[in-house]
Formats: structure tokens, sequence, C-alpha cells
């Protein structure tokens, strides 16, 4: 069965945390439970699960790539065109630093943009249960995702809570 | 940062958002004026290219001209503004907040100036991609020869770490512009622009992950881009240091001289940039004059750095009592055109702006660190003049290979094209994205607070 999102508006960072704390009381799991704000908040401060990511090792990846890349055109190119300039040898190490170096921050910088979408989980085609005063006004977003016969209920929960207004979307 | 005004996200997001979803007054009438420009720039283009380079003054032995002058100067205010963001980004200085976007907007349509110069330069830039490895079977008939570009050049070297810069610059841009765009994307109503803002905000939200992942990666990203930064402006300066036959130009100090050099008129154009939009957009609740405090004494000791490598350039060039190279010192000195041009880059590059800075009422005054930035960089255009034009001009020992330069009409029209293209970037950027990011100062306004010690109320930023 498809799952179904319901989003509760919040104005007080506070009431958010107590109602996160209610709904995993009540048995709902963290990862059916998101907070969206309109601006980045410390960490922690609605008592969220902390989100793990990996995006230090994609520079490393990227590097990796990047120097291969390098590798592959200065020898290649070189040796498919062996023309001697300027008295140098045809594979000259100093310039072919320069293209390493270059490249190799290159993708660096591509995959680190790359890992960082994913580790965002961007890009997200359908945007569920949303509201656009959450960017606009400042309002605090919590998300229940749940199966369909559990959505009322916690519709109920964010009601009870204060939740300014409600809203159901689907995953 | 002792100055502290509270507001409101929703005030936040009206505030930076109001030059998005309405053009100011201004904002046509300047944009047709700079198109204008812009025009007439491009007929001298197109002129040039229908009857070649003849219509430059760039001729036996000055074979660069101002072209090349201004490819520098852009290349060099580019670097301040990733410099400045990226510094600022990795130290986590709370005042970043307010001049990290505009900063990093700056180096985008400053590079691309840069790159327009080599273009006008090139005699064939129709053939502007041989420079690019691409096989025969993507280019066609022209590398089916099997010619590949020389990596052994320095002007390999170049559109390399050009390219990089700029490629990693869009992609910088991009990466801490997405929470904005998702919130231009639920601030505008009209459909077509709602459905492209949606297109480019790829359906950010908001969450926790993704909040932290925009406080990681352009901390990684500003680590990446750093030594970047660094290696463009020393290859631009090996593209004259590595050349042994021209006078002035064969040094080793070269590129730390051009970096220093570029940060210094880089950091100048920041805080002329920053001047001109707080003017512009009412930007006062935001940009603040302890912003330009902040810029002036960052200036005042980025400027004497330079001036030392300046000097140091000087006496390296001087103590071996090389001939070729005193004679050109000489002329750079004591003759004309080149010693008004000399005193006239000393004074705008140096005397009269950091002599202004000391004072702090200047540094914190919008208006006097506009005009002084800006004299910053008149001096550190003609800087660059001055190395490559007398450098060329005698660059042989026999005097009647010598010659001189001016720019040409084209040349002085495409120069105007270049510096009303930045202009007419920035602020068309300004138009579609905010230029300030409401998130950033939406996060520091929940960090700031008011604090009461004895009888004063001192404003307190909290750091996780």
């Amino acid at each position: 069965m498809a799952n179904k999102s319901v989003l509760g508006l919040f104005v007080d960072e506070n009431v958010v945390g107590d109602t996160l704390s209610s709904l995993r009381k009540s048995g709902y799991k963290d990862n059916e439970l998101e907070v969206m704000t309109g601006s980045p908040y410390p960490e922690g401060t609605f008592g969220e699960a902390e989100p793990h990511h990996k995006l230090f090792r994609y520079p490393i990846f990227g590097a990796v790539i990047g120097f291969t890349v390098a590798l592959i055109i200065t020898v290649g190119t070189q040796l498919a065109y062996p023309l001697v300039t300027g008295g140098k040898p045809i594979l000259s190490i100093p310039p072919m630093l320069v293209i390493f170096y270059e490249m190799t921050l290159l993708f660096s910088v591509i995959v680190t943009i790359l890992g960082a979408l994913f580790e965002s989980r961007l890009p997200r085609i359908f945007m569920g249960a949303y509201d656009e005063r959450i960017m606009t006004e400042g309002y605090i977003g919590l998300v229940v995702t749940v199966s369909e016969s559990r959505i009322k209920k916690a519709e109920d929960t964010l009601k009870k809570f204060g939740a300014e207004s409600t809203k159901r979307g689907w995953e | 940062m002792q100055e502290h005004t509270q507001l409101s996200d929703k005030e936040i997001t009206d505030d930076l958002l109001s030059p998005v979803i309405r053009s100011p007054k201004w904002f046509w009438m300047t944009i047709g004026s700079l198109g204008l420009i812009m025009l007439l720039g491009l007929s001298g283009y197109v002129w040039e290219l229908y009857s070649g380079l003849g219509v430059t003054n760039v001729k036996r032995p000055v074979y660069w001209g101002a072209y090349i002058t201004n490819f520098v100067f852009w290349i060099g205010i580019s670097h301040a503004g990733i410099m400045v963001s990226a510094i600022l980004r990795l130290t986590q200085a709370e005042w970043r907040r307010s001049i990290t976007r505009a900063a990093e907007v700056l180096t985008l349509f400053s590079l691309i100036a840069a790159l327009s110069n080599i273009l006008f330069h090139v005699g064939r830039p129709w053939r502007i991609y041989w420079i690019t490895p691409l096989p025969p079977v993507v280019i066609g008939y022209d590398f089916a020869r099997g010619i590949w570009p020389n990596i052994r050049s320095p002007f390999v070297w170049d559109p390399v770490a050009v390219g990089t810069y700029l490629l990693s610059t869009i992609l910088f841009i991009y990466t801490c512009l997405l929470p904005d765009i998702a919130l231009v994307r639920d601030k505008v109503k009209s459909k077509i622009p709602k459905i492209i803002y949606s297109v480019l905000a790829l359906g950010f939200r908001g969450t926790p992950r993704q909040w932290k992942i925009q406080a990681t990666a352009p901390i990684l990203l500003s680590a990446l881009v750093l030594p970047i930064f660094v290696s463009v402006h020393s290859i631009v300066s090996w593209d004259f240091a590595v050349s042994i036959a021209v006078e002035g130009w064969h040094s080793t100090i070269f590129a730390p001289y051009f970096i220093i050099g570029a940060i210094h008129s880089g950091v100048s154009a920041v805080a002329c940039l920053m001047a001109g939009l707080l003017w512009l957009y009412k930007l006062d609740k935001y940009i603040k004059p302890d912003h330009f405090d902040a810029i002036g004494r960052l200036l005042v000791i980025v400027a004497t750095i330079w001036l030392f490598t300046l000097f140091l350039e000087w006496i390296f060039a001087l103590y071996p009592l090389e001939d070729p190279e005193i004679a050109l010192r000489n002329m750079q000195v004591f003759q004309s055109p080149w010693n008004y041009l000399f005193i006239l880059f000393l004074f705008t590059a140096y005397i009269i702006p950091v002599s202004a800075w000391l004072f702090k009422n200047i540094r914190r005054s919008a208006k006097w660190m506009f005009f002084t930035t800006i004299l910053v960089n008149v001096g550190m255009w003609l800087e660059r003049f001055l190395i490559i034009i007398p450098g060329l001009s005698r660059r042989t020992e026999l005097s009647f290979n010598w010659g001189s330069y001016s720019p040409s009409l084209v040349e002085m029209g495409l120069v105007a094209f270049t510096f009303a293209f930045v202009i007419c970037g920035i602020l068309v950027f300004a138009r579609i994205f905010p230029i300030i990011p409401p998130f950033d100062v939406k996060e520091g306004m929940r960090f700031r607070h008011i604090i009461k010690i004895g009888k004063r109320n001192i404003s307190a930023v909290v750091r996780e």
C-alpha cells in the first residue's frame, strides 16, 4: 500500500520538539517523521534524528578520477602527436603537473557537487506534503509519512499539538 | 560586529526578494544604457571579425595590448570574489552572510568578461576550440590530422585553469543558491517563472539533511576552490614569466605578485560592489558600516603586502644591473607617457586609497569606500598595462625594432563592453536570484542576541 503524508505547520520550535517526542512515544519511527524549515536551525533543535552523510569522501573519489583523466589527456595527446617543441621531452613532467593539478581539483569539485545533491536526496520530482509558507514565512513543517490506515491518527496528533494547519500529500 | 537589527523571517524574505519579485524603477533604464555600451563594443568586434586584427593597434613588436591587459585585470577581479567568500565561509565569519553571494557572482561575471577578451584577441576565434583536447570524431576534419594541444605551452595551461575556475565557480554558486531558488519558487505567483524556479530548485524542501549538506558542502567546496584560485592567477602570471625574451616579464616573483595584486583589486571590487548594491537596493539593514570597516582594514593589509611584492619585483629586476632591464625600468618611470601612467598608477592603486582607509570614518562610509575602491581598480588596470606594454615595446636591443602602443577605438569599445557586461550581469542576476542569501541571513538572526553588560547593550553572536 502506498504511503501517505500529512504535514503540520507550526510557529514555535519548542512545540515542534514536543510534538515530535509525543509522536515517537506513540510508536512512530524516525524514518516516518521529517521536519522542514525555511532556514537552517542548529542540529537537534527539534529532537529530530541526526542526519548522517558521507560527503567528505566525495572529493577524494573526484580527485582520483580527475588525476586519471589528466594522465590520459596529457600522456595520450602527447604520444598521439609526438612533436618536440622548445627542446623539451615529449612527456615533460612540469607542464603535466599543471594539468594534473587543475583536473584533480576540477573533478573533486564536480564529484563533491554530485555528492551534495545525492546526500541531500535531490533532485526530488514530487514535493509530497509541503507548504510554501515554510520557506516564505518561517513556518516549521512537521511531516508524518505512514500507511493510509494510520494517517488520520497522525493528523489528529498534529492538530492536538497546535498545528496551525495540516495538509495531506503522498510519497 | 557591533551593530544589530533584529528582523523576522518574513521581513527578511520580503526585503531580499523585493528586487526579484518586481523590477526597481531604475532597472530597465540602466540595463538599456549598459546594453547600448555593449552593443557599441560588439559592433567594433564585428568590424574586427570582418577586417581582422588590423583594426586594433597591436602590431610589431607590441602584440599584446588592451585585450590582454583587460584579461589579466578581470581574472584578478574574479579572484577576490571567490576568495573572500571561501575564506569567510571556512572561518565561519559572521559578517560573511550579506556579502558572500555578491562576491561569488562578481567572480562569475568577471571570469566570463576575462574569457571574452581572449576571443577578442585571437585572430580566428571560430577556431578557439582547438585548445580543447577533443578527438577527431567530435571535432571533425580540423583534428583529422591528429594534432593535439601542446600541453607544454602556458597557453594551454591557461584555458585549463580558467575553465576549471569558471566551472567550479558556477557549480559553487548553484549549490549555495539552491535554498534561495526554493524560496523564490515558493514566493513567485506567475506560472512560467514558478515552473522554471521549481526545476532549478530540484525539489529542495529544507529538511535537516538538506540543511546539513548546505552547511557542509560550501565549506568543502571553499577548501577546493581556494587552491584553484591560487593556481589560476599563478598560471596567468606564467603566461608572462616563462617567457625569457621579454624584459620585465621573466620574474620568479610574478606568481605571488599577481595573486596579491588580484586580491587587492578583487577585494576592492567586492567593496565597490557592496556599496553599489547598498545604494541601489537600499540594503542598509543588511550591509552595515561594520562590513566596510572590516573590508577596509583587510584592504590596508592586502595593499601593503602588494606594495611590498611590487618593491621586491623591482629590486630583483634592478639588482643584477643588466642594461636592458634597467633601460626598461627607466622608460617605465622617467619617459613619457609611461611616467605619467606610472605616477597615476602608484597614487590610485596605493597612496590615495590606503591613506584614506587609515581613517575610520572613511572606512565606515559606503560612499567613500565606493570611490576609493574604484581608484584602486583604475590603478590596478594601469599596473597590468604597465607590465605588458613597455616590456613588449622594446623587447629587442635593436632600436629600429622598437615600437609603442595606444589602444584603438575598437579596443577601447571592447574594454568598455566588458565593464558594462559585468555590471549588467550582476544586475540581471540580482533581478533573477536574491543577491543576499535570505536563508543565511535568517540563520544569522537566530544566533544573534543583545546581551546586557552593566549599562551597555552589546550585540553578541552565538556559534554552534
